[in-house]
Formats: C-alpha cells, structure tokens, sequence
C-alpha cells in the first residue's frame, strides 16, 4: 500500500505515476535478483544476494511500501534466478517480513544502527536457511562455515544499498 | 529517531481485516514454499522447469556479456603473474627444458599407436561428443554451484550428460530449458565423480566441497595412498563419465582426506564439449541384452 501522503507531492500540479511509485520498487529487488545472471562462473559463494538487500533496504526505508505477502512473488523469482531449489526463498524471505513486522512493533526507538541490526539478522537467518535448503534437497553436505565471508560481506554492504535505496526512492517520489 | 508511524489500522473495520488478509496470505504462501522444497528433497528437478522461463529470459543477456567479457575476466591472473616474474621465469624456463623431451617421446609414442591401431585393423570411432557451448552464467549467489550452458534441449543436451573442456572434466547436466541447460559443476557439494589416480590406478572418489576444491576418498582400506602432486583421471565406473577425463590434482593430504583442485576451471575455459553419457555410447543400443552391461566393463580397464 502506497502511503496516501506521497500523492501530494508539492510539484505544481504533477503527480508520480502510480507505475513508478509502485513498480519501480519491485523492479529494483528483481533486478537485485537478477545479478547472478553476470557472465561470472562463480567457484564458491561470493556474490552478495542482492535481491534480499533490496528488499530490506525498501522495507526498512519505507515500511508502509509493502504487506508481507511480496515475500511470496519476488521470493520465487529470486528462486528462479539463483540455483536455490524453488520455494526457498519464497519461505524465507515471507517469514523474515513477518519477523521484521513483529520487531517494529516492539521497538520503542529506531534509528539507522537498530536498522542494520535488523537487516543483519534478516541476512544471517536467510542465508543460514538457503544453505540448510540446499543441503537437504541434495546439496550434500556443506558447512555453514562456506557461507559465512558471503554473509559478513552482505551485511556489509546494506549501508551502500539503503543508500542507493534511498536515492531512487527520492527520485520516485518527485514528480 | 522515534519509531516509525505504528502499521495498527486503529478501529477501521476494514483496515483491520485487509492487514489480518494479508498476514493469511503470506503465511499460506511461505506454507507453499516450505511445501515446494519438500518436494524437491525427494525430486530435486521436479519444480526446475519453472527455471526455464528466466533462463530463456537472461540467455541473450547473459550471451551478450560473456561475449563482452571473455578478455577481461583473466586479468586477475595476469596482474598475479607480475608477483615474483623472475623467479618464475627461470623455473618455468627449466620446466619448458624439461618438458621438451617428453614431447617428443609422447608424439614418438602417439605415431607407434597409431601405427599399430592400424595394424589391428581397430577403428576407434568417436561418438561420445554432442556439441560445444559456452557457460554463460552461473549461480554465484547460491551455496550450490551451477553453471547454465548456452545449449538445451532443442540442441539435444539431456540430463546427466558430461560436460568437459580441453583441460579436463567441468561438470554434468543437471537439467535443461528449450535453449539453456543448468551444469552441476565438478565443485559441487552434490556432485560426485568415480576417478583412480593417472600413473597406478587407485580408486578414489572425488566430491565437491563448494568453495572450488575437491575431497578425494580412497576406496581401498588401510593408510591414505595420494600425495600432493597426484594426478586424477575418470575412471568410467558408474557409466557416465567417459574413462580418463583429467579430473583434479591433489594439493594437500589430511588423514584419511585428501584435498585437489580440478584441472578445469569453468571461469577460464573459452568453450565446453557436451558428450553422451558413457553407458549410450558402449552399450549397443537394443535393449535389454544381457551382454550390453558387460560391454562398459572392458572400456574401463583396457585403456590404462
């Protein structure tokens, strides 16, 4: 749901269309999905799953933007652009929304470090359970040790994204 | 800061119900999910072809800046090969010494087997190879290691088939889209490949560990036979690997473990050869002859 106070933006008579306020947010996080098509023949996990930093970024800057469900459809996409088997970040991603909504509702104060606390914890419980997935539907047995410079360097990188988040978001607002 | 203005719709009715709706929904959903991955513990490709999609989607993409950046994704080696160039040249200079003569005895030794091939009037026809592609792109955001090749069904590429490059084994087919097919590469934790050392023979087993390098088991009982420097080939048990497909050298010998590094690296390679799985191309192919099983094995010990 768009937040009704973003129709008045103060330009003369222009509204953003409701394509930008509303689509180019999910075009972003599929777009985050949509890294692991680079022509890079990856030999352990390195690439930061961009999708999921996205989609936190968006939810912690705005969290009027979305209800839980969008975990549901831009999950399954991620899924199929990553090797992941098919429902794992549908899962996943679902039940970090409802665990960020749950959170929000008992913090008293925010403030950006609360926000990468959060996110770090969203990355952690994410990337530990795609790992679990992968193992049980085949994956043999890998350690969660091989994820583990993947997960440090995501959390890393939230900051740099919220940044690029907010920017865009900016831009979306202006008519 | 303080919090952000409370999600609670208050006392609108309707308010209340969407965001109750919308909590059912997304429980439902990750409910699907979980349901999806069940599914895949038991048939881990059942759900792939949904895959296809994407991948049909991303194919020219990705083609088009594979195409763009075959050149540069070597810099990274040539800027390490600065690191102590000296040294290396003079070393590299003795190895080329060293190696030109086992050249020569190599090619002296390839004439004398065909010569004598052709004495015994044996034809060793090759119908092993399928086509050759390019791996376009790869799951570098996954603990699993898969790489899509820019070949799929319509080309003939089915699952299980094994993919090589000049340097050695890359992987097999995992599954496969009309235009593109997803490699399980050799890396894989999932993937496990039957090998036996180059010079004597020792069988091993050789499975991925996902973060590039391979743990090699021996089969045979007793203290771990494989030093640093072995080299390891297929060995054509299990009938899809072709016998002596160079596999992985061993780096680094732990107790029972040994650890190696494949000889082929999917990043490096230019282009990979798609072959038929080992059983299609020595059995023949009536079914259901009892010769047919017996046919793999001769393959496997008569080319040492």
């Amino acid at each position: 749901m768009i937040d009704r106070h973003l129709h008045y933006v103060p330009r003369l008579g222009r509204n953003p269309s409701r394509f930008r306020l509303a689509g180019i947010p999910v075009i972003t996080v599929m777009l985050g999905s949509s890294v692991t098509a680079l022509p890079v023949i990856a030999q352990s996990p390195v690439m930061p799953p961009f999708g999921l930093l996205f989609l936190l970024s968006w939810r912690l800057l705005r969290p009027e933007l979305w209800r839980a469900w969008i975990g549901l459809p831009l999950g399954l996409f991620d899924d199929m652009m990553s090797g992941q088997p098919i429902g794992s970040a549908m899962f996943l991603w679902t039940i970090m929304l409802i665990g960020v909504d749950a959170v929000e509702h008992r913090m008293i104060w925010r403030s950006y470090r609360q926000d990468w606390l959060i996110a770090g914890f969203a990355i952690i419980v994410c990337m530990a359970g795609g790992l679990f997935f992968a193992r049980i539907t085949g994956g043999g047995d890998v350690r969660l040790l091989l994820v583990a410079p993947q997960m440090f360097w995501t959390i890393l990188l939230f900051p740099f994204v919220v940044r690029q988040c907010a920017r865009i978001d900016r831009w979306r607002v202006m008519a | 800061m303080a919090r952000p203005p409370s999600r609670r719709p208050g006392h609108n009715r309707k308010a209340q119900y969407s965001l109750f709706a919308s909590y059912v929904v997304a429980v439902t959903g990750a409910a699907i999910g979980l349901l999806l991955i069940v599914v895949a513990i038991f048939d881990p490709t059942g759900f792939a072809g949904i895959r296809a999609v994407t991948a049909e989607l991303t194919r020219p993409v990705s083609v088009g800046l594979k195409n763009m950046v075959s050149g540069v994704s070597s810099i990274d080696e040539v800027l390490a090969a600065y690191w102590r160039a000296g040294s290396q040249n003079v070393a590299l200079r003795r190895q080329v010494e060293a190696d030109r003569n086992r050249i020569i005895e190599a090619k002296a030794v390839a004439q004398e087997n065909a010569r004598l091939k052709k004495l015994l009037k044996l034809v060793d026809e090759d119908a092993s190879q399928l086509l050759t592609a390019r791996l376009i792109s790869s799951s570098s955001s996954s603990a699993r290691r898969f790489a899509r090749l820019n070949a799929g069904r319509w080309q003939g590429v089915q699952p299980g088939m094994p993919v090589r490059a000049t340097e050695g084994l890359i992987g097999r087919v995992h599954s496969t889209t009309p235009n593109t097919s997803d490699v399980l590469l050799l890396t894989d934790s999932g993937s496990i490949v039957p090998v036996r050392r180059a010079n004597d023979n020792v069988p091993a087993i050789a499975t991925g560990a996902g973060d590039g390098s391979l743990e090699i088991r021996s089969l045979s009982a007793g203290r771990n036979p494989f030093k640093p420097g072995d080299l390891l080939v297929t060995s054509g048990i299990g009938g899809i690997y072709q016998p002596n497909i160079p596999v992985a050298v061993v780096v680094r010998v732990q107790g029972e473990i040994a650890w190696g590094f494949p000889l082929a690296n999917p990043s490096r390679v230019d282009a990979v050869v798609v072959e038929r799985a080992f059983e299609q191309v020595v059995t023949r192919p009536d079914p259901g002859a009892p010769a047919a099983a017996d046919g793999a094995e001769p393959g496997n010990v008569a080319t040492p």
